[in-house]
């Protein structure tokens, strides 16, 4: 085996680790929680920092009118199919294919980790913004219109009395490396593959 | 003439020299207290913690109360004998049964010596145990969740003062009477006393894993006053000492009858002895009547369970197992020192302190060195159990604990000052002043094989202008002292509750991350549990009425009742939904003939309510518990006993 293919073959594995760690953390500070409020997000799940967290965070948002979290989302169906589907395809490639197809690989999981993103932020926007009419506190921004409490996508940000911080976690760090090691595996592969066309 | 001339210049100066020499001890102790600035050392920062916990009994308020030390902050009173209408205690369903003796319901108590649980001699915070005085029970408090979890009432004693006191795995906490009386009880003349009454001492066994605990036995003792013991630790591992006074057997005037004896005694019992005699069958189980008391966290509900008989020992069954160390003058605390070698008599009305050698005992006792016996029991000479006196330390000694360093601290009554003492040689190393008339003193672990030596508090009894007057009754109160150095060095003054009668303290680590946050709603197996508002409910059968009620910020579910008549008995079952750390909720409802509830994360309370007239009345709770606590209110609608309003409950929506 090429070691450009081993390589593929590393970056197809790599992406599995997310069935192991989670994928993002979105923790909530405020003074009356000296250790703060904390929601895992998985690929299949969503989990409690420390014991009821997100019981506690729902708690808290009731009061603006915000949607509990859910216990499942379809989202816990299709990201696991998507991971499993694209190893398997990474694993074809790095048994059968060449540094061009590495390439597609590459290029694939960057569409799909975007699609993933987008659509976290769609949730995270609705969960922020579609709020109960009869909410208990109602905020407006300046010019009028209705205070979201839609949390960063990637960092950290104020909402009323808690600063929120959205971070990834080991989870992303696996899919991060097998994207990054799939475009090593590209660039070795075709600089083999240029040395075996010059000889 | 001449004469008279020459005494009133000897007077004067006297009082000269006197008053110059206060004047320069308490400017020493000014200036010291700059140079060393006292201040700073019982400073605990916004937000820091302390570095001991200190558990303080409150006497006859019969609570124990939670201090920090050095801050002298309070954290906490815990309900232990006294109900209490804060928490409920006593006053909620669950919790009655906790209050229960043989002679029925007894709300009070006078909490006298709390001791924090060992292992292998060392403290361990797990439990306190302490003793009711009054009516004798002893209860442990457990310290994940500092509440009271058990109380067994002691039969066959009264004035249950020599308790409660561990032995160093916390095998037994020992019970003993102060008042002798007949046992069992019976109709007799008083002055038939002497002969006739008997001491009981008790050893209560605590399971290792829970705590649990079990009368073991009894042992019958002749008809003195126990006053107070302590376990032998170490060497001494297996004995126990009680300090004895009314050694004469009166039953009147006893300030003067029961203080003709030039000695009273010290009790040595062999309890290992004694245990492995009713191991192997021995004693007789007495008929008697006692309560044992029982709190269940899983279910929050505490049962009484009347317990029927004791197994009682006499001496002479078990020749070798006890002995009597005669020790001047009505001696009040008896303390062991840290390797238990000294048993230190403070013998009250004595102007020395006595202290026993166990070595010398165990020699005495192997050589029959014996003065005579009393009841048959042998009381050792003098001489050859004593292993020194400390010469003229003050007046009134009562109560010893030790430091890490060999060094003992006495506590005086009468000249009101604690005394450092060195083990040993029994030479006087330093004295303080305390304000004012001390009576029980602690050292953090001072009464283990292991103390923390950094701290010395002292309880004093009497208060008078020591603090901002509150009219004829005036606080009582703690004072600190830093004994670190060679020089005791007053820190700090704090008042307690009730009356600081005694204390025991550890390191805060021992306890801190042991202590619950919350309790699991998944695990809570009250028998009227709603474990969501799925589950509420509101169940009629006949006169009585089971409201199944839940709160959640900021809501009680249901919140609206009605259905309810004149004349039912309306049980309100609260479960607090919440599981987050330190979200109680309160609970009353108008004309409840009770105390509020205060129920924490995933606990169920219940109080009840008698409806006694018609109307729509309103519950609220009762604990600022979020922003919309003043929303946190509902109705119950009362009828006529004979109407026929339907039983209908809701919440969020308006009763169909």
């Amino acid at each position: 085996m090429k070691k450009s293919n081993i390589i593929m073959l590393l970056a197809a594995i790599l992406p599995l680790g997310l069935f192991l760690f989670p994928l993002w953390k979105i923790t909530l500070e405020a003074p009356q929680y000296p250790t703060p409020l904390g929601m895992y997000i998985h690929i299949n799940d969503f989990s409690d920092a420390n014991p009821h967290d997100i019981k506690n965070i729902n708690l808290m948002n009731h009061y603006v009118g915000m949607k509990y979290i859910p216990e499942a989302i379809p989202e816990f169906k299709i990201f696991p199919l998507g991971i499993i589907i694209t190893s398997v395809i990474g694993l074809l490639i790095a048994f059968k294919g060449n540094y061009k197809w590495f390439l597609g690989w590459f290029i694939l999981m960057i569409a799909l980790s975007a699609a993933g993103m987008y659509d976290f932020y769609l949730w995270e926007h609705d969960y922020g913004h579609n709020l109960d009419p009869k909410a208990i506190m109602k905020f407006t921004n300046p010019d009028g219109t209705q205070m979201g409490f839609q949390p960063p996508l990637f960092g950290s940000k104020d909402i009323l009395n808690f600063r929120a911080h959205s971070y990834p976690q080991l989870g992303a760090l696996f899919l991060a490396l097998g994207i990054a090691t799939s475009f090593i595996a590209f660039l070795i592969g075709k600089k083999i593959h240029k040395k075996s066309m010059t000889m | 003439m001449k004469n008279l001339f020459k005494l009133s210049i000897a007077l004067v100066f006297i009082f000269t020299t006197y008053t110059s020499c206060n004047n320069s001890k308490s400017s020493d102790s000014k200036s010291g207290a700059l140079a060393d600035n006292v201040a700073e050392k019982v400073y605990v920062a916004p937000g820091e913690h302390d570095e001991f916990y200190a558990f303080i009994s409150g006497g006859f308020s019969g609570q124990l109360s939670v201090y920090g030390l050095p801050s002298g902050r309070l954290f906490k009173v815990i309900p232990v004998f006294s109900q209490d209408a804060e928490k409920a205690y006593g006053y909620n369903e669950e919790t009655k049964p906790m209050l229960n003796t043989s002679h029925g319901f007894v709300p009070w108590d006078d909490a006298h010596h709390p001791d924090i649980s060992q292992t292998n001699g060392v403290v361990d915070g797990r439990w306190v145990f302490i003793n009711g005085n009054n009516t004798p029970r002893i209860a442990k408090i457990d310290l994940t969740t500092f509440e009271t979890t058990e109380i067994i009432e002691v039969p066959n004693s009264a004035g249950n003062h020599s308790s409660s006191f561990v032995t160093e795995n916390s095998e037994y906490v020992v019970a003993g009477t102060r008042f002798s009386v007949p046992i069992p009880q019976k109709d007799m003349p008083i002055k038939d006393y002497k002969g006739n009454f008997k001491g009981s001492l008790t050893f209560i066994s605590v399971e290792p894993e829970h705590g649990h605990m079990d009368i073991k036995f009894q042992l019958i003792m002749p008809g003195f006053d126990y006053d107070l013991a302590h376990p032998g630790r170490g060497v001494s591992h297996g004995w126990f000492f009680f300090s004895t006074y009314n050694s004469e057997e009166a039953s009147t005037l006893m300030e003067v009858n029961a203080s003709q004896n030039d000695k009273d005694f010290i009790a040595a019992i062999n309890w290992k002895k004694i245990e492995e005699y009713v191991n192997n069958g021995g004693g007789t189980m007495m008929p008697t009547n006692y309560a044992h008391n029982v709190y269940d966290e899983s279910t929050h509900m505490a049962t009484s369970t009347m317990k029927k008989e004791v197994r009682v020992v006499n001496p002479s069954e078990v020749p070798g197992a006890v002995y009597l160390l005669p020790t001047p003058k009505s001696p009040h605390g008896c303390d062991v020192d840290p390797t238990g070698e000294y048993i230190v008599g403070n013998g009250k009305l004595s102007a020395n302190l006595t202290v026993h050698s166990f070595t010398k005992m165990l020699d005495a006792i192997e050589n029959k060195k014996f003065a005579g016996d009393a009841y048959g029991i042998p009381i050792i000479n003098f001489e050859d159990v004593l292993a020194g006196v400390v010469e003229q330390p003050g007046l009134g000694p009562l109560h010893t604990e030790f430091d890490d360093k060999g060094n003992a601290y006495t506590t005086f009554f009468i000249s009101s000052e604690v005394v450092k003492w060195k083990v040993g040689t029994w030479e006087v190393l330093d004295r303080q002043p305390c304000y004012y008339s001390v009576g029980h003193l602690m050292i953090p672990g001072g009464n283990s094989q292991k103390p923390w030596g950094k701290y010395v508090v002292a309880m004093n009894k009497i208060t008078k202008d020591r603090y901002l007057p509150t009219g004829p009754e005036v606080t009582q109160s703690a004072q600190l002292y830093d004994i670190s150095g060679d020089k005791m060095e007053l820190l700090l003054d704090f008042p307690t509750i009730g009356e600081p009668h005694y204390a025991a303290g550890c390191p805060a680590d021992l306890i801190k991350p042991r202590s619950k946050k919350i309790f699991n709603l998944e695990d809570n197996n009250h028998p009227y549990v709603a474990k969501s508002e799925m589950d509420t409910k509101v169940v009629r059968d006949g006169k009585t009425v089971h409201v199944y009620m839940t709160t959640i910020r900021s809501h009680f579910a249901p919140d609206n009742i009605e259905g309810i008549k004149v004349g039912d008995k309306v049980y309100f079952h609260i479960t607090n939904l919440e599981q987050d750390y330190d979200v109680p909720h309160g609970v009353s409802m108008i004309g409840a003939n009770t105390s509020e509830l205060l129920i924490m994360p995933g606990q169920t309370e219940t109080f009840l309510w008698e409806p006694k007239q018609v109307g729509v009345w309103p519950f609220y709770c009762t604990d600022f518990c979020s922003a919309l606590h003043q929303e946190m209110q509902g109705y119950v609608r009362v009828s006529p006993e004979n109407s026929d309003t339907p039983l209908k409950w809701s919440l969020g929506e308006d009763i169909e």
